[in-house]
């Protein structure tokens, strides 16, 4: 965990104030102790979060009002595919016949909606 | 991949600085590592096209580059760290968008609600799951790490949190309150609570791994004729005896009067270093008596002092 003023130093490439702003906009979201010091504590995540944020806003210029949309999206792909792993994983751990059971469905029902489409 | 950068850029060497702007923000939006989360190779390729934006969207870095003076290697940024190398840990789970199933037991519920929910198509599917973790930062005193205290916290949705602060905590431990965090969804368990402990420091005390080490001021002759003095300790003070002929700087040891380890459950001791004070107003006896002591038992105590060794 890092505090503000060590996360900053880390990133090396966000102001104080403009990182607070993504804080308020709920876009990085740090552990926060409103009566404690330090008030904010910035795990692994955020701070890869605030390189990826940095990345769509200085270097591909997604603009401010765009970036809602884009988060949303990343947030609900990485959701997605966090529970498709986990299904993954479960259906690893089965005994032979019931993956080939599962796959079996998965094929028919991958081949019915080709036919539809 | 190649030594070439404009070949990297996939642009002409005339191109211009617009262009080399334009093309990599092209390129970064596909090879994004966090925009592409499934295709390994792209980090590489990301970083590659990167280090060779970061000269040629530099004139002078350009100018060198172009006459030879610099090459494409040995300017790679230090390794970023991906969002998506985070994304899918415990901690990534608070930026989902939407109630999933967390760990292994809510999986094993959703199952048994989906086979529940067989023949019945219309019935809106609802997912039990674990409530989210919540995490507090938490600043205690000094003796309290050592000793061990009871502590509350008001959390943010205006519970109170109390938790017990084990002997010997150090600064930066995390206590993990299981089922304090977040309720779950639809009877899933609820979240748990991590504390993160904040040490303030104490004006005598200080602590390396289990031991305790202070200063302790001495006048002068309890310095050199020896004697019993009172000193402080974590749990109270307690007698020592000075030993005759002690020096300023001397370090003496008070076994087992250090901090409990939090594993072993061994204790480290309390290292007292003398520091002699001499009297807050001058004496005109002492001084009196140490001119005349000088007179007669001059000795240097530099003798041997700064040579080489």
């Amino acid at each position: 965990m890092k505090t503000l003023t060590e996360v900053i130093i880390t990133v090396g490439r966000i102001e104080q104030a403009e990182l607070m702003r993504w804080v308020d906009l709920g876009w990085i979201a740090p552990s926060r102790s409103p009566k404690a010091e330090p008030e904010f504590l910035f795990s692994d995540v955020d701070e890869a979060r605030i390189h990826m944020i940095c990345d769509l806003r200085q270097n591909m210029m997604v603009e401010e009002d765009t970036m809602p949309l884009v988060l949303s999206l990343l947030d609900q792909m990485y959701a997605l595919r966090h529970q498709m792993n986990a299904l993954t994983s479960a259906i690893q751990e089965q005994p032979g016949e019931v993956r080939d059971a599962i796959l079996k469905q998965l094929k028919a029902t991958s081949s019915r909606n080709q036919d539809v489409g | 991949m190649s030594d070439d950068l404009y070949e990297t850029l996939g642009i002409s060497r005339d191109a211009g600085q617009d262009d080399i702007k334009r093309r990599y923000r092209q390129l970064a939006k596909e090879l994004h590592p966090d925009l592409n989360p499934d295709k390994p190779d792209v980090a590489e390729r990301f970083s590659e096209v990167t280090a060779a934006y970061d000269i040629l969207s530099d004139p002078e870095k350009r100018g060198q580059y172009d006459r030879g003076e610099i090459d494409a290697k040995g300017h790679e940024r230090p390794q970023q760290q991906f969002y998506r190398d985070f994304a899918d840990t415990p901690d990534g789970a608070k930026y989902y968008r939407q109630e999933g199933f967390p760990d292994d037991e809510a999986l094993h519920d959703f199952f048994s609600d989906l086979f529940q929910g067989r023949g019945d198509d219309r019935r809106s599917f609802r997912m039990r799951a674990r409530g989210a973790d919540v995490a507090y930062n938490l600043t205690i005193d000094f003796l309290e790490a050592t000793k061990g205290a009871k502590k509350r916290v008001v959390m943010a949705d205006g519970r109170n949190l109390d938790l017990t602060i084990p002997a010997g905590a150090r600064d930066r431990q995390t206590l993990r309150l299981k089922g304090r965090g977040q309720p779950g969804f639809e009877g899933g368990e609820p979240g748990d609570a991590f504390v993160e402990l904040h040490i303030r420091p104490h004006n005598i005390f200080e602590r390396k791994d289990n031991d305790i080490h202070m200063h302790l001021p001495v006048s002068p002759a309890e310095a050199m004729l020896g004697g019993k003095v009172s000193v402080p300790t974590i749990e109270g003070a307690v007698t020592m005896t000075v030993p005759k002929g002690s020096n300023a700087g001397s370090t003496l040891r008070l076994r087992g009067k250090g901090i409990v380890d939090q594993r072993t459950g061994q204790r480290g001791d309390q290292y007292v270093h003398l520091k002699v004070v001499l009297p807050k107003s001058a004496d005109p006896t002492l001084e009196d008596m140490l001119r005349r002591w000088q007179t007669d038992h001059s000795y240097d105590p530099r003798d041997g002092w700064g040579e080489s060794g």
